[in-house]
């Protein structure tokens, strides 16, 4: 009897065990997490560098791992989520070659000089990527760097021949699933149930980042007559946009949209300020000496001419003070005077070219990430007068005017009404990415680690290249793209911990002993 | 007996519990020995991201050699070795708490001689030192996102071993009348202080702000001091014991790290424990004369603060269960086996005083939390010889 009492008593004991050991809710149970009215089971990714996971001017395996649409395909895991493909590059360094020839460059690092200043570099490395090596697909993301929207409904734009000649895109031939494929043939062919689009960037990014060296192409509609650095007319963005819905909610897949953000929120633009020159009095008062004759008599003598107003001519006025001085510039939208000064002949040919468009950068111009290795330095080496800046104007391509950045502007207010209004036509999740980048510019987004902002290096949402996001900066796309799938399509899906995602590698070329 | 065993006197076991109870032991020598094997799991998750963890440990083994020798009615000598404290937690390589821990593999073993004396019939008194030798290994990443140029996380590895400090201890036992017994005991604080530890540094960046070379490292790790007060009553067949343990943690306010090499920042890593207590019930029924029946309870404080809830020791309060037995094989040998379930509740904790280094987060404080849920399983086998 005392036998059995005991055996009874070690059994509840070990049931008491086997059935303590687990969480009364396990985040691994099927339906802990669900996709609400939205089928997750086949995710595509479609759209530019933003979406290929692009950062620190390159792209390479650990940023594709890092890709937007691979951190919001694992969440979309737990919700019955399958295999998500992406054509990764062969190795880390980020460079492209090309029949060996290396036609990328490899991702930024952040070295430190001797003296500990940071100094962002390429990456000091041999790439392994080779372009005419192709993967087989089909491929979940469709991200393709340097994409314009309508690259992506082109025929052939991925033919590894035109990859010479600039015809093709360079990073495209290593996944198009054909010579004559375009992007969103291929994209449809996975057939997705759940999509994601974000296009539309490089539409007014070429032109912006090339300090508006293109041609705004407003009222253009042929896009096959523009040039790479233009701006692209927002109704062929908003006819090829519309194309690409159609094309991806055909057989009734779901999806979630990105709209453009303003170029004025991102470092590459910001991080340079507009009076980058100090100077001393003595030295500005010499350098005003030069400008004399430009000043005093020949902007007078136009104004008098009726070759420009009044008001160019006060805007195009030059004034070194002791402090931190606005450097002189070349701005196209200015009136050109070289010919009409030439054919007077008052002036030497030198002068002439040099004052044609010349005018100082305003509070308002927007001095590019490249012009603060170039302000300062010799023009000419030999010629020590020839300083950037202060006696040579600033190339065109350095800088962003207010004209420019106004056409820029203009262009992405339109790309996004379109974006909004298709996304709701479409019933679509919606990620205003312009509120968010303007959020970050002004004053941070906060996470764990206190406020992600959009300072150049130290920020921690934005990498080395000034136009592209962080790791860190991808994962809290991803997490608003969560949000606004949970809220849209009654999902409860988890987001991640952007905390958790790097942000600047720094690394010196070449080794520490 | 539910761990229980201050006032107990029963065989060399008391070496652990109350060494001044063995005076009251008839057998000129006896010598007990023992091991356990520790199963324990650990279990982590986060809801609001839906990552989850469960950790690798391998089964520790503490094990004991109790021995007492009866020189005369008044002196009893003897040596004791054992394990108070012992783990290995492990979690999967970069999990998300790397930062703090992947792996860490504590132990510590006492060597403890003992003079126990019998003042009269009813009060006898112990005391000897404490050499206590520990040794720890310790391995995390150096940040929540520091990798190198290949996107491996950098880690530092510390090992520290065959640390040697010295202790003391001292207990008495009261009878007042026969079959009642009171004890108490009192070991002393150690605190452990390598200082001639390894530092070693993998798959940093190679860059001038993450130049950590390999080197010495100095740390203090407290062993707290304990008291444990108890009290057995045996009447018929029956044993009934109740034993109250106060373990002085509070000593234990830091885990410090400090590098040899100076260009290396010491590492500091709040810890913040209480003192913490456990009460202990334990009963043993002797069915004949040669098997005895054994089950018991216990309540264990944690000694974690809340906020302080590290992963390399993530216990709450637990509830313990014990069972087992004794069989006299002869009246020389014993064997008893027992078997004790540690339970711990599903807890929501973390631990908030982690500063992320880093030219993007400069030092700020960090959470890391979640759902944590532990268990223990402890089957233990031991052996009495008695002469």
């Amino acid at each position: 009897m005392k036998i059995l009492y005991k055996i009874f008593i070690a059994s509840a004991f070990l049931t008491l065990v086997a059935c303590d050991t687990d969480f009364d809710d396990k985040v691994t149970d099927a339906g802990f997490y669900d996709s609400g009215t939205a089928d997750v089971s086949a995710f595509v990714a479609v759209g530019n560098s933003l979406t290929a996971g692009y950062a620190d001017a390159a792209l390479y395996k650990s940023g594709q791992e890092y890709s937007f649409p691979n951190i919001l395909a694992s969440r979309f895991e737990f919700a019955g989520g399958g295999t998500f493909t992406q054509p990764l590059m062969a190795d880390n360094y980020g460079g492209l070659l090309f029949q060996g020839q290396k036609i990328a460059q490899n991702r930024m690092v952040l070295g430190f000089d001797a003296e500990g200043n940071p100094a962002p570099t390429e990456l000091d490395a041999v790439p392994t990527t080779e372009v005419t090596d192709h993967l087989s697909g089909p491929f979940h993301n469709m991200g393709v760097p340097g994409a314009k929207s309508f690259h992506l409904v082109a025929p052939g734009y991925g033919n590894v021949a035109g990859v010479p000649a600039g015809l093709a895109n360079p990073y495209y031939p290593r996944f198009a699933s054909s010579a004559n494929a375009s992007v969103i043939e291929d994209a449809m062919t996975v057939d997705a149930s759940f999509f994601s689009l974000w296009i539309g960037n490089n539409d007014i990014l070429g032109y912006a980042t090339s300090g508006g060296v293109g041609v705004d192409q407003a009222g253009n509609i042929d896009p096959t007559t523009y040039g790479g650095n233009d701006i692209t007319d927002p109704n062929v963005f908003g006819a090829v946009y519309s194309q690409l819905l159609e094309g991806l909610t055909a057989n009734g897949a779901k999806g979630v949209v990105t709209n453009i953000p303003d170029v004025t929120t991102i470092p590459y633009f910001t991080t340079v300020p507009y009076n980058a020159v100090p100077l001393d009095e003595a030295t500005a008062a010499m350098v005003n000496a030069n400008f004399e004759g430009y000043n005093d008599q020949i902007l007078p003598l136009m104004v008098a001419q009726g070759v420009i107003d009044a008001e160019e001519a006060t805007l195009r006025k030059v004034n070194f003070t002791a402090g931190q001085n606005a450097p002189i510039i070349a701005d196209k939208d200015l009136t050109d005077l070289t010919d009409i000064l030439l054919n007077l002949g008052i002036v030497d040919p030198a002068t002439a070219h040099l004052v044609g468009q010349l005018r100082q950068a305003k509070a308002e111009d927007l001095l590019l990430l490249p012009s603060s290795s170039v302000i300062g330095t010799l023009a000419d080496p030999s010629n020590p007068m020839s300083i950037m800046g202060v006696a040579v104007p600033l190339p065109d391509e350095l800088v962003l005017t207010k004209k420019e950045q106004a056409r820029v502007h203009n262009a992405m207010v339109s790309y996004n009404s379109t974006i909004q209004a298709l996304a709701g036509q479409h019933d679509l999740a919606f990620v205003d990415a312009n509120a968010l980048l303007t959020q970050l510019a002004e004053g941070g987004l906060p996470y764990d680690a206190g406020m992600l902002t959009s300072e150049y290096v130290t920020g921690g949402a934005f990498s080395l290249d000034g136009v592209h996001p962080t790791a860190r900066g991808y994962a809290f796309i991803a997490n608003e793209m969560v949000r606004v799938i949970n809220a849209k399509y009654s999902a409860n899906l988890p987001v991640v911990n952007i905390g958790e995602y790097p942000t600047i590698t720094p690394h010196n070329n070449p080794s520490l002993n | 007996m539910g761990h229980t065993g201050v006032g107990v006197i029963d065989n060399a076991e008391g070496a652990f519990f109350n060494p001044s109870s063995l005076v009251h032991l008839k057998n000129r020598l006896e010598i007990a020995a023992g091991v356990s094997v520790v199963y324990s799991k650990i279990q982590w998750q986060n809801q609001g991201t839906g990552q989850s963890e469960r950790t690798h440990n391998a089964p520790s083994t503490p094990l004991y050699i109790y021995s007492n020798y009866h020189i005369n009615d008044q002196f009893s000598v003897g040596l004791s070795v054992f394990t108070p404290y012992g783990s290995v937690v492990e979690y999967t390589t970069d999990w998300p708490g790397s930062h703090l821990v992947n792996k860490i593999d504590l132990s510590a073993f006492y060597i403890q001689p003992h003079v126990a004396y019998r003042i009269n019939e009813k009060l006898s008194v112990a005391a000897g030192p404490i050499i206590a030798i520990g040794s720890v290994e310790f391995n995390r990443n150096l940040s929540r996102t520091m990798t190198d140029i290949d996107g491996n996380r950098s880690n530092v590895t510390i090992d520290a071993s065959g640390v040697v400090k010295l202790g003391w201890h001292l207990s008495a036992t009261y009878v007042p009348m026969e079959g009642l017994t009171v004890g108490a005991t009192y070991r002393s604080e150690m605190i452990m202080d390598p200082t001639d530890g390894d530092a070693k540094f993998r798959n940093l960046p190679n860059s001038p702000i993450t130049n950590f070379k390999d080197t010495k490292i100095s740390a203090e790790l407290p062993l707290p001091a304990e008291l444990l007060v108890g009290v057995a009553y045996e009447f018929d067949k029956w044993t009934l014991a109740f034993d109250y343990n106060h373990a002085f943690w509070d000593v234990y306010k830091s885990l410090d790290i400090y590098f040899e090499d100076e260009s290396i920042p010491d590492s500091k890593n709040p810890r913040n424990y209480k003192n913490s207590s456990s009460y202990r019930f334990g009963a043993q029924y002797q069915l004949n004369e040669k098997i005895a029946l054994r089950a018991g309870y216990y309540f264990d404080q944690t000694p974690v603060q809340s906020g302080y809830f590290a992963p390399e020791t993530p216990r709450g309060d637990s509830h313990n269960f014990t069972i087992g037995g004794g069989y006299n094989f002869s009246s020389n040998f014993r064997v008893d086996v027992a078997f004790m379930y540690i339970h711990f509740k599903e807890i929501n904790e973390s631990y908030d005083h982690y500063s992320e280094a880093g030219i993007v987060e400069g030092g700020a404080k960090v959470p890391f939390g979640g759902d944590w849920k532990t268990s223990g399983l402890v089957p233990s086998i031991g052996l009495t010889y008695r002469m």
